[in-house]
């Protein structure tokens, strides 16, 4: 029965509309807060203090998984030690506040605050423990970096997970790595020095602020890497090579056999 | 069924059925000529595109990029190149095929199957003079010419065994149950050769580390081996997370603080592995999923995997480095017949 309700279109559209129904209700809900409909959105004012404000801003946002004190109220992380820079990168990648409900938190398009707003809840996070100010200074000269060595050291602790080329990748249980393309240079540094997530932490002691830059200048490259040959195929590897080989070279392959087998006029 | 009579398929027509159609060039001589033109031609392009390819390859800079529609920026070398000689091959075979279809005969030829064996004749003569042979070689009667035959036939494939096994050095022991860590080396970073502070190694953080010796290991012996088998990770948990390890007395534990070193070689068929996921604490291989637990002895809780992730025994120096307690206590990598 399932298989013949398929056949018509009507019907699989539905289907469709119902996989992405989820979805959609969380856009609306990040809609709700960009507008200002939320709460004090960007446009009504706001206390000049940033600390006064960053605490309007995390009771409103944060406080209701991540605790008052930001102690983590569970499953939620507490995350009064994660400092200044895990409040940037979740925030601003648009990771954080939670949207679809998935087994990790996924990036969305655009963030929900300003950066203004992102600044102050920032600051007032880093006021409940102890954690890693956000890494202004050291990504600064990243542009200048060495990128060969930055290439050695994404091979080796980076691409295991994030690929080789940056496109990321699977974890385990339907978890993934993604992919580093929209990542700004401050996110990717915050990233590893806090380590969101699943991702393991990168100190500045065993991975020195210039080979962090050394990295990003590499990531920067990846971007747009020399492409000798063209067409990059979403550079995932052997899957969309594959695909291209068989329905491309196969097909040509095909056509020729047929004509070498039509006989002459 | 005899020689005479070809293997008939009753299905399909005999050839003196079907009715012959003529070509065009087989009728009219300005089409036989236009036909011969074209190969010429498939011909022509062959020697001129072939001949375009080198000189595409020796004049052009290579570094030089060209817009295509499609496909982006693309070096010129690589498109023009593979164009010319691509297309130049293909002519080749085109020319072929196209003079095969049109003027090279094509009038059905029927060519039966008739049986493989040959006639009684033919066996029954074969068959005298292999046993006429057996007789006068006397191989029958002479039995000690027989058997030495066969001994020596016996050994003869012995020298390619021989070399084969020197294709070799076959691992010792020792070399696939050791690795060049030993007691008080110091974990260093790899690509950077940086020592690691035990206090710098934060809960959740994660370095690929080698041991500090291993570049001038690599110096001397001119190849990978040795990093092949030594390359480790060092994680740091909270210590309550900890479940299990895989030695250690309370005064003596394998890890310092929380700080585990683990081997980076899978124990399934050896890819070097660290995706570690710092919540989880599970370490996975992309080559076939098998999934260790760190936090747990490194034991196997998924995939293909027998045997735990191999733990390297840590401690720090005075001066807070983190160092080996001793090489690893099981052979790392995949396992091998005479493993213990
Ligand atoms: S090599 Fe790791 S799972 Fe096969």
């Amino acid at each position: 029965m399932q298989a013949r309700a398929f056949r018509r279109p009507a019907a699989a559209l539905l289907a469709v509309a119902f996989a992405v129904l989820p979805a959609t209700g969380a856009q609306a809900a990040d809609s709700a807060r960009t507008s200002g409909t939320g709460g004090s959105g960007s446009t009504t004012s706001h206390p000049s203090d940033p600390l006064v404000w960053g605490k309007l801003l995390y009771e409103e946002g944060c406080a209701s998984c991540h605790g008052l004190q930001g102690q983590g109220i569970a499953p939620s992380p507490a995350i009064k030690d994660s400092g200044a820079a895990a409040v940037d990168f979740e925030v601003s990648t648009g990771r954080m506040p939670l949207g679809t409900i998935a087994n990790q938190a996924l990036r969305r398009a655009h963030s929900l605050y300003t950066a203004e707003e992102t600044q102050a809840m920032a600051q007032y996070v880093a006021t409940l423990g102890n954690g890693p100010a956000i890494p202004t200074q050291q990504v600064q000269g990243w542009e200048n970096a060495d990128m060969a060595l930055g290439g050695q050291v994404f091979r080796t602790n980076c691409a295991q997970c994030h690929s080789f080329s940056g496109q990321g990748g699977a974890l385990t249980w339907g978890k993934q790595a993604p992919n580093l393309m929209k990542a700004t240079p401050t996110q990717i540094y915050e990233a590893m020095l806090v380590g969101p997530n699943n991702m393991p932490k990168f100190s500045d002691q065993t991975l020195p602020p210039a080979e962090k830059r050394a990295v990003i200048k590499y990531i920067e490259f990846l971007r747009q890497p020399d492409n000798p040959g063209g067409l990059d195929l979403g550079r995932l590897g052997p899957v969309s090579e594959g695909l291209f080989g068989w329905f491309g070279g196969f097909g040509i392959l095909v056509a020729i056999a047929i004509w070498i087998g039509v006989k002459a006029k | 069924m005899t020689q005479d009579h070809p293997a008939i398929d009753p299905s399909r027509p005999q050839a003196a059925e079907v009715a012959h159609e003529w070509r065009a060039a087989d009728l009219d001589p300005v089409a036989e000529r236009r036909a011969e033109r074209q190969v010429a031609g498939l011909f022509g392009a062959a020697t001129l595109l072939i001949l375009a390819s080198v000189l595409i390859y020796g004049f052009t800079d290579y570094n030089a990029t060209v817009g295509v529609p499609l496909l982006g920026d693309v070096n010129v070398i690589n498109v023009f190149m593979g164009l010319t000689f691509g297309l130049g091959v293909f002519c080749i075979g085109a020319g072929a095929i196209h003079w095969a279809k049109k003027l090279m005969p094509d009038v059905e030829v029927v060519e039966d199957r008739h049986p493989l064996t040959s006639d009684e004749e033919a066996r029954a003569a074969f068959a005298e003079t292999f046993a006429a042979g057996v007789a006068d070689s006397g191989i029958l009667k002479r039995g000690i010419l027989r058997r030495s035959l066969l001994g020596a036939m016996a050994l003869f494939p012995l020298p390619l065994i021989v070399l084969l096994r020197d294709l070799g050095p076959a691992p010792t022991h020792g070399q696939l149950n050791h690795t060049i860590w030993r007691a008080g080396t110091r974990l260093v970073t790899d690509v950077t050769y940086l020592p690691i502070k035990a206090a710098d190694v934060p809960v959740g953080g994660l370095v690929n580390a080698v041991p500090e010796n291993l570049p001038q290991v690599e110096e001397q012996d001119g190849t990978l081996n040795a990093r092949a088998k030594s390359v480790i990770i060092v994680v740091r948990l909270n210590e309550r997370d900890i479940i299990a390890q895989q030695g250690g007395t309370p005064s003596a534990p394998w890890d310092y603080q929380g700080i585990l070193a683990y081997s980076k070689v899978c124990t399934h068929v050896g890819c070097p592995i660290s995706l570690y996921e710092q919540r989880t604490h599970h370490l996975l291989c992309p080559c076939h999923q098998s999934t260790f637990d760190l936090a747990d002895a490194g034991k196997v809780v998924f995939g293909p995997a027998a045997r735990n992730m191999p733990q390297l025994p840590i401690t720090v120096d005075a001066e807070g480095y983190l160092i080996a307690r001793s090489d690893f206590q099981q052979p790392v990598g995949p396992s091998f017949w005479e493993r213990a």
